[in-house]
């Protein structure tokens, strides 16, 4: 999708350009909520050290992307790299969104001046992004003092990752806007949680029949471990240009929902 | 099209199957006070959304600031400000921080939202809350927030919804204050509401509405001496003593007939008064009050305001 489709699929009037005061008041209110930052922080190294060091000292050794055999706490980095990418934009785009379309009506506060739901859009995803960002580049310090990442490409992991949380934030957003109650959220763990176990995280897609290895490979964390696991072992090949035009498409189609939605929502 | 703030022609606004503002015409002159009267559901908060810039209207013309809603919202919203009718301050901000971050949404330097924060919370009065989370503020002190909030960049316009629909007595004062402190200022305000004391307070001129259009329109003055004598006798029967309506008909200009009480319009209220008590008639309360709004609206639709 190019840019010009894309600006012709969102509301019209409903972009002032200024989604970054967004950011700025998340950045304010985030001064108070920074446990949420640090748990988010420490999950993934849990599940690295339980998993890694715990599981990983019986599973022993794994063949790597090309193949070259790598420690089960290098396989599962990451997996799990992936997943607290996914995880704090997931969280952030759709039950703190949702408070705020619901009940804080901070959307409609925020209409009445000049800003449009595309600024409110891009900002909340914006925000989402920054915070997935984050965690990705906390988990990424540890894995280097683990000694996991193995290759210079590990440097644009950080990149990948923000891809990433973007794709999710934008997709979380764009499904949040058509929950109607907190029961819905049950439909977010729903999805999150088994994406989580079964997307390559833990253990090679080889270990599927192949009928479900399709179906993984259609789950959009599959191509983010990929990415991730590619790039932390050094393993670069052609074929994650696919993986990146995956979250090009998610970012593109979760910005247009996420902002058409919230024009009829709150623009009636 | 002419100088007003605000011009409408022929406004509409559809939900559905339901017709909520069926064709009115408004004009608001710079500086006055302007008020939409009338009881919940005749189609004010739909009209302020429209002029808000925040509900694309269903038929009719509109211009706001001269311009076109439909395609200028985002520079008509630059230079207006909303007091809607349900405060929607940022829980997760102090009182500061909701004033300095609202003025960066209109896209105001940082440096000038700081001043202008503490400029707005003296005209609030909250000076002395300033660092503090909103949501232990009282309704009162949230309602002065929302308008001083509303005032961050300098707007031409001040849309009010509804601004002290469940306040105290206190806090109502207080605020009609401020509001008045604004017009001197030269702030031109549209007002909703559905108290008549407040439109009367208030408003320079106003229309009201009914079942989503104009009923009358003048000043407050205007509107009682039209529709209604200048004093009104409340008279309150035990249900098995009340008279008919039709026994005051001789010694007031108008009965209305209320399930609680009879109304009886007249110039001279204690005059009435003592005729009714030479008539023989026993009421448990009498009233003398200087004719409203409120009689205005039950003469024109038929029916007190609903609340």
């Amino acid at each position: 999708m190019t840019g010009a489709t894309v600006s012709r699929l969102l509301p019209g009037g409903g972009y002032a350009g200024r989604s970054r005061v967004l950011l700025e008041r998340s950045a304010i209110v985030s001064r108070r909520g920074w446990l949420a930052f640090v748990s988010g922080f420490f999950e993934p190294v849990f599940y690295l050290v339980a998993m890694g060091q715990g599981l990983g000292s019986l599973v022993g050794m794994l063949p790597g992307p090309d193949g070259t055999p790598i420690s089960y706490a290098a396989f599962i980095a990451p997996g799990l790299l992936a997943a607290s990418a996914m995880n704090g934009a997931v969280f952030d785009s759709t039950f703190n969104v949702f408070f705020k379309l619901k009940y804080a009506r901070l959307y409609d506060a925020m209409l009445a001046t000049p800003l449009g739901p595309v600024d409110i859009a891009l900002g909340e995803i914006g925000w989402a992004l920054i915070r997935g960002g984050l965690y990705a580049l906390g988990f990424l310090t540890v894995m280097a003092g683990f000694g996991l990442l193995t290759s210079p490409w590990a440097l644009l992991a950080l990149p990948a990752a923000l891809l990433v949380a973007f794709a999710f934030a934008a997709v979380g957003m764009a499904a949040t806007s058509f929950m109607r109650s907190w029961q819905d959220f049950d439909l977010v763990t729903l999805a999150v949680l088994p994406m989580f176990l079964f997307s390559t995280t833990f253990y090679p897609l080889s270990v599927y029949p192949p009928v479900l290895q399709t179906v993984v490979q259609c789950l959009p964390l599959y191509h983010a471990v990929e990415l991730m696991r590619g790039l932390t072992t050094g393993a670069v090949h052609v074929g994650m240009l696919g993986n990146v035009a995956y979250f090009a498409v998610m970012i593109a189609l979760g910005v247009v929902v996420a902002a058409r939605r919230l024009d009829r929502l709150l623009l009636r | 099209m002419g100088d007003g703030l605000v011009q409408a022609r022929g406004l509409r606004k559809r939900f559905g199957e339901f017709e909520a503002v069926r064709g009115i015409d408004v004009d608001v002159a710079p500086g006055e006070v302007f008020g939409f009267l009338g009881p919940n559901g005749a189609g004010k908060s739909s009209t302020m959304r429209m002029v808000a810039c925040v509900s694309p209207r269903t038929g009719g013309t509109l211009q706001v600031l001269g311009m076109d809603p439909d395609v200028d919202g985002p520079r008509i919203r630059a230079r207006i400000g909303v007091v809607p009718q349900l405060d929607n301050l940022d829980a997760e901000l102090t009182v500061r921080q909701n004033l300095q971050v609202y003025g960066r949404y209109f896209g105001l330097p940082k440096r000038h939202v700081r001043e202008k924060a503490a400029e707005l919370m003296e005209f609030a009065q909250l000076a002395d809350r300033a660092d503090e989370p909103v949501e232990p503020l009282s309704g009162g002190m949230k309602r002065r927030l929302t308008i001083a909030r509303a005032l961050v960049n300098d707007p031409e316009l001040l849309l009010l919804d509804e601004p002290t629909t469940g306040l105290d007595p206190q806090a109502r004062h207080l605020l009609w204050e401020r509001l008045y402190r604004l017009k001197r200022e030269g702030v031109t305000q549209i007002i909703t509401t559905h108290y008549m004391d407040e439109a009367e307070q208030l408003c320079d001129r106003l229309v009201v509405m009914d079942g989503g259009v104009i009923v009358a329109e003048g000043s407050p003055a205007e509107l009682i001496g039209r529709h209604a004598a200048r004093e009104v006798l409340e008279l309150r029967f035990a249900p098995e003593d009340r008279p008919p309506a039709a026994a005051f008909a001789r010694l007031a200009d108008r009965v209305e007939e209320l399930p609680d009480r009879l109304l009886l319009s007249t110039a001279d209220g204690e005059r009435v008064q003592g005729e009714v008590a030479r008539a023989g008639h026993r009421p448990i309360s009498a009233l003398v009050r200087r004719a409203t709004l409120e009689d205005v609206f039950l003469r024109l639709t038929g029916r007190t305001l609903v609340d």
